[in-house]
């Protein structure tokens, strides 16, 4: 019998670990282009959040890079969810997540379950968080809900009204 | 006579709210969420209104910053003006800085020669200058902090640490990681214990732009704590005050303790 158990949950871990197997997050949002005379490109966060609103797994942080330029970590904390959720614990930069603030437009994030940012989250219920601030602008915050890895292919939409367009997750089991 | 009586009971009336409550001591911190190697700068007052520099400056002669490995920082740019000091201040350590003002003053009135005389000092002076057969000697110690906090990056608990002297606060809930609509805890301890019963205030700075004053009057547990909810984001001033006859001296018969705090409350 107890032969039987452990073989039933070493089936069931090999179970769970093929149905991981390339799994993939993509995450397409998109950066408006308010008509205002000062533009600056926003600081974005996007993150994975567990139930309880702590980070579970940082996926990208554009900001000002620029080494000709003032140091752009000093307006981090303006992304004041992210810095609170751990951006302020994060020595910058973070290879394959940091980088340069882009124009308006449509972007795609894809991440395998593979690839270092999420090859240590648990199976569970999170949210992806977009966190988006703009230098004499606004500040918008969205989050969708999903499920890792899941059993089917899942889809959840959020519509931002400022800083954010539309932000649409996919995963794919 | 009757005018003469009124006269003296309008001047006592118009004195006696100051009398009782003084003016509210502060410190206003130009940011406490930070990165390392920014600037603060802050702004030091007496008022009633929060935060509007209106009546005196608080004057920066007992200035403590502490950093976050516990070292002492020296304020840069520190001006007194008519109703305001201001200095400024360096975040080189990652961490949470203290920022606080420490009075621990003795006050002595006496007699002498039939003029009445006032004096303050510490322990050390009032054996030198205040006469041993000082007539009528009235001597009272009192014990004050009025502090703030500001974080570089993440917040750390190293200068947090408490003196164990007069009146403090232990932040149960870091005093950078308050926000609005989330109850944060306080501790409070009279030389190191806790101190029950404490009647606590806290209240949000805009007061000029609202009829309330908005008070929320707490009281410690019998651990010394309670909690604070915070309605809205803003710049809060926290006080409490008591008094004992622990005093250093054995001429002063009582002690005031007194604790402020300027806080930050986030937005979601």
């Amino acid at each position: 019998m107890r032969t039987i158990t452990k073989l039933a949950s070493a089936m069931l871990l090999i179970g769970s670990s093929c149905a991981a197997f390339g799994t993939e997050l993509n995450l397409k949002l998109t950066i408006p282009r308010p008509d205002v005379a000062e533009y600056h490109r926003p600081y974005l966060a996007v993150w994975v959040e567990n139930q309880d609103q702590s980070a579970a797994a940082q996926l990208a942080v554009w900001y000002q890079t620029d080494t000709k330029k003032e140091d752009g970590t000093q307006w981090l904390k303006d992304l004041r969810q992210w810095w609170r959720r751990g951006g302020r614990e994060i020595q910058m930069p973070v290879d394959g997540v940091t980088g340069a603030t882009r124009p308006a437009g449509e972007y795609t994030l894809s991440f395998k379950n593979t690839d270092k940012q999420l090859a240590t989250l648990a199976p569970g219920k999170y949210n992806v968080v977009v966190e988006a601030v703009r230098e004499v602008g606004g500040r918008e915050l969205l989050r969708v809900p999903f499920e890792w890895p899941g059993t089917r292919k899942q889809t959840a939409t959020a519509q931002g009204k400022s800083e954010l367009g539309a932000i649409t997750l996919n995963i794919t089991p | 006579m009757r005018t003469a009586l009124r006269a003296i009971a309008a001047t006592a009336a118009l004195l006696a709210p100051f009398a009782s409550h003084a003016h509210k001591m502060w410190l206003l911190p130009s940011a406490t969420v930070s990165t390392v190697d920014q600037w603060i700068t802050v702004d030091a007052a007496v008022s009633n209104d929060l935060f509007y520099f209106n009546h005196v400056p608080l004057r920066l002669d007992s200035l403590a910053i502490t950093a976050p490995d516990g070292s002492k920082v020296n304020a840069e740019n520190p001006f007194t003006g008519k109703y305001r000091s201001v200095f400024d201040v360096q975040l080189k350590q990652n961490g949470t800085y203290k920022v606080a003002l420490v009075n621990n003053g003795l006050f002595a009135s006496y007699e002498e020669n039939g003029q009445r005389k006032r004096w303050r000092g510490n322990a050390e002076k009032f054996a030198k200058e205040v006469p041993a057969d000082a007539k009528n000697l009235e001597v009272s110690e009192s014990v004050g902090r009025v502090e703030t906090f500001v974080t570089a990056g993440k917040p750390t608990e190293g200068a947090l640490k408490s003196a164990n002297v007069g009146l403090e606060l232990v932040p149960l809930t870091h005093p950078n990681d308050l926000y609005a609509g989330e109850a944060s805890k306080f501790r409070f301890l009279i030389d190191g214990q806790p101190a029950a019963n404490l009647e606590v205030v806290v209240q949000a700075g805009g007061t000029r732009y609202r009829n309330d004053q908005e008070e929320q009057k707490l009281k410690t547990d019998a651990k010394g704590e309670l909690a604070v909810n915070w309605p809205t984001p803003g710049m809060y001033w926290l006080e409490t005050g008591s008094e004992d006859q622990k005093t250093s001296l054995k001429q002063a018969k009582q002690r005031r303790l007194s604790y402020v705090a300027t806080f930050e409350v986030l937005p979601q």
